[in-house]
């Protein structure tokens, strides 16, 4: 059984110009938001750009954008599982509580605010 | 030792074995991801718990060589990435001069590293007996590379941290302890893709890679964005997490 | 009458000669051989130290081994038959050696990489022992921290680094059979015609390649933490235990499914040989594999239910526990279904396919009363547990171990066992089997706590019947051991197809070519149909092919 050859389709270096161009451009603008204080959203946008900048690289550096659909299964396969370890650890976490009715693992932020608590 | 490019017994045709080849790299990166997933965990829930250690702990790091590193690892991506398409369009001189600039690249990186870590050790800043984060602040004369104007601004930010973490410093070692290993484990990963990248320069001046037969630069191409797409991560987890303080 | 069956001349055992051949090889089936031999030195250190627990629980008080030497032995056996027994025993030598051959390839897509992974598992191996011989372990299998990172006093480094390096045995073979299975199959052997066993073992290196890279990073991890003082797992550093938990256990409840998925592959192939009839179900067999491996990532907290866990988050877990079942159920139905209006004969696997089918359901719906949150809070950590995974582990994954052996052992050796006597072992087995564990399911309910070196008076009856069945369990175990390998020089000729069975691996000679196949196999018939294969000659009177069948090897 054979599938369809994913080197066939050869990438162009002008793309690869284009998206290392975009690349830097977006690392210039991540270590430009570090300085803006967002308060909670600082991580949200700072994993977005790097979600971004990574998706450039698997679709064009690394061809998944032509590959079978075998690969793009592989690669999702690979990130559910990763957020299934990410986020199923951390909805445990969440959901914590411990005898003294207090957040666990509480951060040091939230225990020494009181409303905070529990 | 088969003729680089010759079919191996196992397949039937040279098609086979490039499809399995890639799908075989697909797969390895897969468990690449489970692997420093298992970090990104720790990275996280720590992160979350100690906050203000951790947000000290970052800003000890020099952006400008992170940054720096960066912008090299994503250049080699981008040199990588030319060196699969010099094969393909059958360009052998290309070929060597990419692999030869990826190379570059990543020695670039390895010895920004060096100095980071040595910064590092020389700044008590290992995980272990002698950790302390106050360590250039309250020995100035023994840091000499940081100036005294950031050592005052870190010197308040600690004495704040302090306040809502009266435990920083061992908290602060946890920070240090994300930070050696993951970065750590990533310099590894690009120490094994530096010797794949040295073999295939090697086979590359013997002609082996040809628009027909091209799969292992395909191949440690993929490997080697993947670790790039590892620093991706790296570099905002590891040194932006909290840098607009005043 | 039948001809008598022929040895072939050249097979993949006598076509090249010395250590060298064998160290260096690269056949698939040549490797599946040395995994056979390592495993099963590791199979006796793990029985070694099962025989020093249960002489030493002959009497409630402690009279062998001091707490501490109790500790090693319990998390020894466990770590030498989890990491080097079970997790490598099916998919490494079963595996290993049929999967090419049943579909039709010549080899794994990675020969080389096949032979590294024995090389790393003889590494990982090698630093393990030296750890049980330096100091011993007593952390558990579990290797909880911050006692296995901080406080013991025990060879835990070289033992975290031991599995880590056998970690890598496992992903590569998983990634060797999930690239083959994609790209190697011999034309006309579409997804649908694949016998279960390769889905078992699809669905298993699913397993295998997300699940062990974590508990890679999370050994690591600990192991840093041991040497280097890092502290994410310890409180007194601001660590959390939890977490080493929460990352153990990921990897570690899938890799049980990565126990018993590739035994119940076995069972899917012998239950339709012996049974002379169609799986019932083929379908849902695969998808239930598959459905196991994946519903399996969901629910490691069931192993933490007990650790301060909130009441949604267990309920979730719990729920999901429940889940994983039914994939189970219906294989375990859909086998029984095979059965029916089958034409039964009770051969050695088949009584093996048996026991499997009646333990492990016990093993299973045990398992459902440890998932249900209110029952386990007084069962955890108890023998129930004990008697719940060893009915489990050895009622099912040895069992169908072992029936696979003896089905395949003809066409890995060529030769018969014995029947007769592999009959009477088999029945021994199961009655010590029986014998060693049904009664810790009595123990753990009345509340005897697991992993304690002394415990209640009133528990000895049930330990000393445990003990009896054990040495039982060891004859059942070093019978099929002896009279296998002295079969394997010595027993009957077997032929092609002694059985016979449906599988592509059948329809090449015993011992197989090195090439496997003289002439690359066209598949165009279904698993498991026992209707229109003709070349099976179950249907002729005289035993013979009919005139005019395609001889099994194509004509070459």
């Amino acid at each position: 059984m054979s599938e369809h050859e994913h080197t066939e389709h050869i990438v162009k270096p002008g793309t690869y110009a284009a998206i290392i161009t975009t690349l830097l451009i977006l690392t210039a603008i991540t270590v430009a938001a570090a300085y803006v204080n967002l308060g909670r959203l600082n991580i949200l946008v700072a994993l977005t750009i790097a979600t971004v900048k990574a998706t450039l690289v698997v679709l064009f550096f690394m061809h998944a954008k032509y590959s079978p659909k075998r690969t793009k299964l592989v690669i999702i396969a690979g990130i559910f599982w990763l957020v299934i370890l990410l986020f199923m650890t951390l909805s445990d976490y969440a959901s914590r509580v411990d005898y003294r009715g207090v957040r666990f693992p509480m951060s040091y932020q939230a225990q020494a605010d009181p409303e905070r608590r529990g | 030792m088969h003729r680089t490019g010759a079919l191996y017994g196992q397949f039937k045709t040279l098609e086979q074995q490039k499809d399995t080849a890639s799908l075989g790299m697909w797969i390895f990166l897969v468990t690449e991801v489970m692997f420093f997933g298992g970090i990104m965990l720790a990275y996280t829930i720590n992160r979350h718990t100690y906050f203000h250690a951790f947000a000290v702990g970052s800003n000890t790091l020099d952006l400008f060589l992170g940054g720096f590193n960066t912008v090299v690892l994503l250049a080699s991506s981008f040199t990588m990435a030319m060196a699969v398409y010099s094969a393909q369009v059958g360009k052998k001189q290309w070929i060597k001069l990419f692999l030869t600039l990826t190379i570059i690249l990543g020695f670039v990186f390895f010895g920004v590293k060096y100095v980071e870590y040595a910064q590092k050790f020389h700044h008590h800043l290992v995980p272990g007996k002698s950790f302390d984060i106050s360590y250039c602040v309250n020995n100035p004369s023994a840091c000499p590379d940081i100036k005294p104007e950031h050592l005052e601004k870190e010197r308040e930010e600690i004495e704040r941290a302090m306040q809502a973490d009266p435990d920083l410093n061992a908290h602060a070692q946890l920070y240090y302890s994300a930070y050696f290993g993951m970065t750590g484990l990533h310099a590894l990963h690009m120490v094994i893709g530096a010797g794949l990248l040295f073999w295939l320069l090697k086979n590359s001046f013997a002609g082996a890679y040809t628009p027909e037969w091209n799969t292992p630069v395909d191949i440690v191409g993929l490997y080697w964005h993947f670790v790039d797409i590892v620093w991706i991560y790296l570099f905002p987890l590891l040194y932006l997490i909290d840098r607009h303080k005043p | 009458m039948a001809v008598a069956p022929k040895f072939p001349e050249k097979h993949y055992l006598n076509e090249t000669y010395g250590i060298r051949s064998w160290l260096l090889t690269t056949d698939h089936k040549r490797i599946a051989l040395l995994y056979l031999v390592s495993v099963t030195f590791f199979f006796f250190v793990g029985g070694f130290f099962a025989m020093m627990i249960r002489l030493h629980l002959l009497t409630p008080d402690g009279y062998m081994l001091s707490a501490d030497t109790y500790n090693k032995m319990f998390t020894m056996h466990g770590v030498a038959m989890i990491f080097f027994f079970l997790i490598p025993s099916i998919p490494a030598i079963l595996g290993n050696f049929l999967i090419p051959l049943m579909i039709g390839a010549k080899d794994l897509a990675f020969p080389k990489i096949n032979l590294l992974s024995w090389y790393v598992y003889i590494v990982g191996g090698t630093f393990t022992l030296y750890s049980m011989i330096t100091g011993g372990l007593d952390t558990g299998w579990t290797f909880y921290t911050p006692l296995s990172t901080v406080y013991s006093n025990s060879a835990v480094a070289p033992a975290v680094i031991g599995i880590f390096i056998t970690g890598f045995s496992s992903i590569l073979t998983g990634l060797n059979f999930l690239v083959t299975v994609h790209t190697m199959r011999a034309p006309g052997m579409t997804w649908f015609r694949l016998p279960l066993f390769v889905w078992a073992h699809y669905a298993t290196s699913v397993v295998m390649i997300l699940g062990t890279p974590v508990v890679a990073i999370t050994l690591a991890l600990a192991g840093m933490e041991r040497l280097f003082g890092l502290g994410f797992f310890n409180p007194a550093m601001g660590g959390d235990p939890i977490l080493f938990q929460h990352l153990f256990w990921f990897y570690s409840h899938p890799a049980v499914y990565i126990m018993i998925l590739p035994a119940m592959g076995v069972i899917s192939e012998l239950i339709p040989t012996f049974a002379r009839k169609k799986l019932f179900g083929y379908h849902f067999v695969a998808a239930a594999s598959l459905a196991i491996a994946v519903i399996g990532f969901l629910v490691w907290t069931h192993h933490m239910f007990l650790t301060g866990q909130s009441t949604y988050a267990a309920l979730a877990f719990s729920f999901l526990t429940f889940l994983v079942a039914i994939p189970s159920a219906v294989k375990t139905f859909n086998w029984t279904a095979t059965l029916f209006g089958g034409s039964i004969s009770f051969d050695t696997p088949m009584l093996y396919a048996f026991g499997f089918l009646g333990l492990f359901l016990i093993g299973g719906l045990t398992g459902l009363f440890l998932g249900c949150l209110g029952t386990d809070i007084h069962i955890h950590d108890t023998y129930f547990v004990v008697a719940h995974f060893h009915y489990i582990m050895v009622g099912g994954a040895v069992m169908g171990y072992l029936g696979g052996l003896h089905f395949w052992w003809p066409k890995i050796t060529g030769r018969m066992y014995p029947e007769w006597l592999a009959r009477i072992a088999a029945l021994v087995l199961f009655v010590g089997f029986n014998l060693t564990f049904f009664p810790q399911f009595l123990l753990g309910y009345l509340g005897m706590p697991r992993r304690y070196h002394v415990y209640p008076p009133e528990f000895q009856v049930y330990n000393v019947m445990s003990t009896a069945g054990a040495s039982i369990l060891a004859i059942g175990y070093l019978l099929p051991m002896i009279y296998l390998t002295w079969a394997a020089f010595f027993g009957k000729v077997a032929g092609d197809n002694p059985w016979p069975a449906t599988g592509l691996e059948w329809k090449t000679s015993s011992p197989p070519p090195t090439e496997n196949f003289h002439v690359t196999p066209e598949v165009t018939w279904e698993a498991y149909d026992f209707h229109n294969r003709p070349d099976l000659g179950l249907d002729s009177p005289t035993g013979h092919p009919p005139a005019g069948a395609v001889p099994a090897h194509g004509h070459d």
